[in-house]
């Protein structure tokens, strides 16, 4: 069954093309993995596919739904987040509050009841930091609830906008290298909570990833691309196999 | 050291997070409110004005410190709320109901530069609303009609159901009332998830949108809330000073309000009332130190905009967190006396950010 589905996408730069009509399908309650050199598009897709960019061709369908202009702010509400590669948390508030905008999509209030803070807006407060706080168990992060991001490190920013991805409570997550910069020890660690997030929350996670170990891992199907074009697709190890990815990462001979 | 253990949301919500809170602005706000009893009439108006000022404070608090829009032209909104409220009451329009309807109005001007403003960031936004403000400047001169043009207008007392106070203790409850309600209602916008979303756009756009924040509705609706503030304190300030000509409301005030946000500390409500205080004083110094100074250097007319444009170059190299910041770092050491760190505060490098995606 397919539940993403991209058809026949390209992207120009001007002359460059960064995606060169790449197809492929994600099923639902799958984790389907990303690789490539640098520079071969991959966050590209990530991008079109949260509308940052706008393709020049094809089109991308998410429950069997055209979302290829849906607005960025309304992908999230279809129930698609996703991280970032560099970090993009919010620097000047606390952990706890950057995992409560991560609950954006769940409020339903008009602003000037929120000014009067009445009742209801009360209790939803109250039930978006019991969701937050459920995430916080799940990733461990009590010990930081309070913390400003710009004192933690940088293994721990990675984990909170994991974790605020996961409070938007989305059935699509989209993950930009969750484990860059991660020690060997902390990369097993995300290879487990994809594992835990496919299994015990039931999202399906498309993963861009360099670390092959953790690709292999968790991945029930990888894509390599190179220059924009898809060059290969099947299981991790199919994929390292393949002649095409191999030149790609090491040149042909 | 106070360490606070939780034991309930609520007390994550609470306006007041303990009793020490509680205490001190209980405190606060009964000395305001016998303040009278204390001083003589010139210093409740000195008191009047600052809060006047602190309230025009908290609404471009909301636009700039809270939102991160820089907007060089909050005078207008002063200037709009100002005029509207006098022609309001000059025609019989009962108190209350002017002053809110004058903030309102305030707020729609606001959405007129909001819809083209949500588009821009950083400088664009700021030249834009300069020149937003020159253009209500030359309105207020020109539309003689309603404003009284250069002559200016004169602004009828306020009247409270039928009742024409005159006093300035009076006049001072009501712009203490005014500014203890905006406050209230403010402090609670920012602990709901609007106020959450303002912050998110300040720190990351990008990722505010990817959280399903709409960018362009949340910038829009902060600058109405920030008008609306911003347009009922011009309203308070009209009867503070009696008689409106358009020289009161130019860049100068613009860029007072601004220097007061950045001193007293962007993005907290402190920093609004610190800094209305600060620059208030800031004002009666220079205008005491005129009597002293040398008349070449006194008499300058450019002497107070350029020392407060100094000021401002000041704070953000030295202490970007404002005065609010300075006194949030003195008590943590205080509290954590001996054990206080001198990098406690200071910002750790910040990591590679995705600006291609601009």
């Amino acid at each position: 069954m397919t539940y993403l589905k991209v058809k026949n996408l390209s992207v120009n730069f001007g002359g460059l093309k960064a995606l060169d009509d790449v197809s492929f399908s994600v099923a639902k309650n799958e984790v389907f993995s990303i690789v490539g050199p640098n520079g071969a598009g991959k966050s590209t897709i990530f991008n079109v596919i949260s509308s940052f960019y706008k393709p020049s061709q094809g089109q991308i369908f998410f429950e069997a739904q055209d979302i290829t202009a849906t607005r960025p702010d309304e992908k999230a509400k279809l129930g698609i987040t996703r991280t970032f590669q560099n970090i993009e948390l919010f620097e000047h508030s606390s952990v706890l509050q950057n995992l409560l905008i991560g609950r954006t999509i769940h409020n339903r209030h008009p602003v000037y009841r929120q000014f009067v803070f009445d009742k209801t807006v009360r209790n939803s407060e109250i039930a978006h930091r019991e969701a937050a706080e459920k995430v916080i168990d799940f990733l461990e992060l009590a010990h930081y609830r309070d913390d400003l991001i710009a004192n933690l490190p940088y293994g721990v920013r990675k984990k909170v906008e994991l974790a605020r991805a996961l409070c938007a409570e989305p059935s699509l997550l989209l993950l930009d290298e969750p484990a860059s910069g991660l020690n060997p020890e902390e990369t097993e660690e995300v290879g487990h909570w994809i594992e835990d997030i496919r299994h015990d929350l039931g999202i399906t996670v498309v993963m861009i990833e360099h670390d092959m170990s953790l690709v292999t891992e968790v991945s029930d199907r990888v894509l390599a691309l190179s220059e924009g074009k898809v060059i290969a697709q099947g299981t991790a190890e199919e994929v390292q196999n393949n002649a095409d990815v191999v030149s790609a990462y090491l040149g042909s001979a | 050291m106070r360490v606070i253990f939780k034991t309930s949301y609520l007390q994550d919500i609470r306006l007041a997070k303990h009793g020490g809170h509680v205490f001190w602005y209980t405190l606060l706000l009964v000395l305001a409110l016998v303040a009278p009893l204390l001083v003589d009439t010139y210093w409740i108006n000195e008191v009047s004005r600052f809060l006047i000022f602190a309230l025009a404070g908290l609404g471009l608090m909301i636009v700039t410190g809270y939102t991160g829009q820089v907007s060089l032209g909050h005078a207008a909104f002063l200037a709009v709320g100002a005029y509207a409220h006098t022609y309001f009451i000059s025609h019989e329009m009962p108190f209350v109901i002017s002053l809110l309807l004058a903030a309102f109005i305030s707020g729609c001007v606001g959405l007129v530069v909001a819809v083209p403003a949500s588009r821009m960031t950083g400088l664009y936004l700021a030249i834009a609303s300069l020149a937003f403000a020159i253009i209500i400047e030359d309105m207020t001169i020109h539309w003689e009609s309603v404003t009284g043009g250069n002559r200016g207008m004169p602004v009828p007392p306020p009247s409270l159901f039928g009742y024409e106070i005159y006093s300035a203790v009076e006049f001072y409850y009501i712009v203490l009332a005014s500014v203890f309600l905006s406050t209230i209602l403010v402090l609670n916008l920012l602990r709901a998830p609007f106020g959450r979303a303002m912050l998110a756009i300040r720190d990351s756009e990008i990722s505010a949108s990817s959280l399903g924040i709409s960018v362009a509705r949340t910038k829009i609706t902060a600058f109405f809330i920030s008008a609306c503030i911003t347009g009922l304190a011009g309203g308070l300030m009209a009867h503070y000073v009696q008689y409106l000509s358009p020289e009161i409301f130019g860049i100068l005030l613009s860029i007072q309000l601004l220097l007061m946000i950045v001193v007293g500390g962007l993005g907290t409500v402190h920093g609004a009332f610190f800094g209305a205080f600060l620059v208030g004083l800031l004002e009666s110094l220079i205008s005491i130190s005129k009597d002293y100074l040398p008349g070449a250097i006194g008499n300058q007319p450019g002497l107070e905009p350029g020392l407060f444009g100094l000021i401002l170059v000041l704070f953000i190299i030295f202490e970007p967190e404002g005065v609010y910041g300075r006194w949030l770092k003195l008590r943590n050491f205080f509290e954590n006396f001996p054990f206080y760190r001198r990098n406690t505060f200071k910002r750790q490098k910040t990591y590679l950010r995705t600006d291609r995606l601009k």
